[in-house]
């Protein structure tokens, strides 16, 4: 089933109810509701401790919750469901030191196929690693791996995006890239899931705000 | 949970009521064991005759049978508790597996070392690579193995489904263990070496026998209940029964 | 929006299977190590043993063996080990991809990386040992069966160990349990071969296993990876 995102516009993407986690029994956050709709972005806020990332790792499916359920387009969530529409960027950056920008996202692009009219060297180029294509990963700099991971939401079709702080290890223009690219993707009728630490300037209308306490 | 399962199964499975439950079964089966056990000791060393062929030196089959047949029961104890706990995540069957493991493992080295004692005397050597034996030393490899992994984990819950997958994965393992090792048996030794004698026994023999392995059984539980319950104060510290009892152990 | 290609399991094994063996390349050095590990190991019986010719014959087949062996063991634990720090296996995971094959793949090219170049030299193991000529062919085929079982093993084991500190011990104890048939079987043929009898036997249930081996693991290993990972 092709990924069309017109479909009709009641149903979410992805909706969350009574999500609770407990780590060694002690409740890290919960119980949270809420849905994330097409086209739109949402932010996860909270202090550091409070569960952004754990929460984040709950919805891709890396992690159970303690309780609550999932719905994948009014469905409950599934792997088979959701698998091949939703693009996970982590702390860890998911590259391999050994291989260079291009080899590595010739692998994700193995994996999860590839947006039509996409090129990895135009991607790249985009990203401001023009030039860089064939250095081993190991040798760019913190900010530069991020944008390598960043070409790969420009390579890869998927309908929601989780980006868990997208914006660390970057500078001025790297924060407007993400941005750029945040606005690109929700214009065309994606869902974006951010947590960050500090405020976001997004350009694009006011974001749908998570608050985690801790 | 499946509508077949009995509510009171269902119930017990709820870590309070079976705290209290095995609180009160616990005192029971330590009396059983240690009763049952001393009456098959004095049955064993002091009534049975002496065997015709190995004199004194059979009797520690009395010890060393029922703890072998021990270690293979317990396990097969938590492979089933290891199944449970993965399939349905149900908290006490993970606490269950793996309070089981020691109480296994320990089985397993009495029985090597019995066994061990039990060569010495017939064939004068303190380790022979017997079929039984050999697959005994696996298992308690098997055992060591889950226990380790079990205690590799910080997160326990974590580390009891992972080391119940193991489990599983040993007891698929054990019968392959055991047929390959009889295999190589008859491959570099003429004939299997049996630890039993001829399988007919004289009822004064059998008796104590039957009676040691009720008493391990009852070992086995009193000795799984004492760690559950352990096990439980200690995983659900935060909750509120566990202050109540321990608010009650204080006034009292 | 998104167009969605998604590429066929044969594509996305290929692309695994790449991969891997790329990196392997690209860090050939540590390619050697079980090589080096195993020559230093056989050379090391002459010395403890004498160097007769009989002995040496007598205990080759089994002793070229349980060097494989160990080299291997010491080549399982990095299999998944940089995946888990740089989160590609995360990404692995989360592909559209069913995990249990991208993991079969895995396992494929750890195993062309690491017990290929030791059956390689095996024939040169076995030589230093004095192992008869008409023995050879049965120990490759031996090794042949075997390493890849114990690749499939390890790798559910190291799977199930993926979210923890990891000691080489607590893997070696997991092991052995699992390896002592392999080795039971496979130094059972070379036994026969040695002695001239038939050994079609062992081999046919290395084999067997094997077959069961290559369907089984690599779900074992998904679902190994899915519970260590808390999933």
């Amino acid at each position: 089933m092709p990924g069309m995102t017109d479909a009709s516009p009641a149903k979410p993407l992805l909706q969350a109810r009574a999500l609770t986690f407990h780590r060694q029994d002690e409740p890290v956050f919960g119980p949270l509701d809420f849905c994330l709709d097409a086209g739109e972005l949402t932010l996860i806020e909270g202090d550091n401790g409070s569960g952004k990332t754990t929460l984040m790792r709950i919805l891709t499916g890396l992690l159970r919750p303690e309780e609550g359920e999932l719905y994948w387009r009014g469905e409950p969530l599934t792997w088979d469901r959701c698998s091949g529409e939703v693009v996970f960027l982590g702390h860890q950056l998911g590259l391999k030191a050994d291989l260079t920008p291009h080899e590595n996202l010739r692998f994700a692009i193995g994996l999860h196929g590839h947006r039509e009219h996409s090129h990895i060297d135009e991607a790249l180029a985009r990203v401001g690693l023009a030039g860089y294509e064939d250095e081993p990963v190991r040798k760019l700099s913190a900010g530069q791996k991020k944008r390598v991971a960043l070409a790969r939401l420009l390579l890869i079709p998927a309908a929601l995006w989780l980006l868990d702080e997208p914006y660390a290890n970057l500078d001025r223009t790297g924060i407007e890239l993400v941005n750029g690219l945040l606005e690109a993707h929700i214009a065309h009728g994606g869902a974006a899931l951010v947590t960050s630490h500090g405020a976001v300037q997004f350009h694009g209308g006011e974001p749908q705000r998570i608050r985690l306490h801790d | 949970m499946a509508k077949w399962i009995p509510l009171w199964l269902h119930k017990l499975s709820s870590p309070p009521v079976f705290y209290g439950f095995a609180g009160k079964l616990r005192p029971w089966a330590i009396a059983l064991a240690l009763i049952l056990g001393a009456i098959a000791l004095y049955g064993g060393l002091v009534l049975a005759p002496p065997d015709y062929q190995q004199g004194d030196d059979y009797r520690i089959i009395f010890i060393h049978v029922p703890c072998a047949w021990m270690s293979l029961f317990i396990y097969a104890v938590m492979g089933i508790a290891a199944f449970i706990a993965l399939v349905w995540r149900i908290k006490l069957a993970e606490i269950v597996a793996m309070a089981s493991a020691p109480i296994g493992a320990a089985f397993t080295f009495i029985t090597l070392v019995t066994g061990s004692l039990w060569g010495e005397r017939m064939w004068g050597t303190w380790w022979t690579w017997d079929a039984r034996l050999t697959s005994e030393l696996v298992l308690l490899f098997l055992y060591l193995g889950v226990i380790g992994l079990y205690h590799s984990f910080e997160d326990r819950r974590q580390g009891a489904r992972t080391a119940a997958f193991l489990a599983l994965i040993g007891i698929i393992n054990v019968p392959i263990v055991h047929f390959s090792v009889n295999w190589w048996n008859t491959l570099h030794q003429g004939s299997t070496i049996r630890l039993l004698g001829p399988s007919t026994m004289a009822f004064s023999m059998i008796w104590p026998l039957l009676t040691m392995m009720a008493a391990t059984k009852f070992y086995y539980i009193a000795s799984l209940f004492g760690r559950t319950r352990a096990d439980l104060l200690s995983l659900e510290s935060g909750k509120d029964w566990v202050r109540e009892i321990v608010e009650k152990e204080v006034r009292g | 929006m998104t167009d969605r290609q998604r590429p066929g399991l044969g594509h996305a094994c290929m692309a695994v299977l790449r991969r891997d063996l790329t990196l392997a390349w690209r860090q050939r050095g540590d390619m050697a190590l079980p090589v080096l590990y195993a020559l230093i190991v056989t050379s090391l019986f002459p010395f403890a043993l004498g160097p007769e010719d009989a002995l040496l014959r007598r205990i080759a087949g089994g002793a070229v063996l349980v060097t494989v062996l160990l080299a291997m063991l010491l080549a399982l634990d990095a299999m998944f080990r940089s995946d888990i720090e740089d989160g590609s296996l995360e990404q692995l995971m989360l592909a559209p991809q069913p995990l249990a094959l991208m993991m079969g793949m895995k396992i494929l090219a750890h195993w062309i990386a690491t017990a290929v170049p030791l059956i390689v030299i095996a024939p040169l193991l076995a030589g230093m040992l004095h192992l008869q000529a008409t023995a050879m062919p049965v120990l490759l085929l031996a090794l042949l069966f075997a390493t890849p079982l114990l690749s499939l093993l390890g790798g559910v084991l190291v799977a199930l160990t993926a979210g923890t500190r990891r000691s080489g011990m607590l893997l070696a104890l997991m092991l052995l349990p699992l390896c002592v048939p392999v080795v039971i079987f496979a130094a059972g043929a070379l036994a026969a071969a040695q002695e001239g009898l038939p050994w079609i036997a062992p081999i046919a249930w290395l084999g067997a296993a094997l077959a069961l081996a290559v369907v089984l693991a690599p779900l074992a290993c998904a679902a190994a990876l899915r519970i260590a990972l808390d999933s």
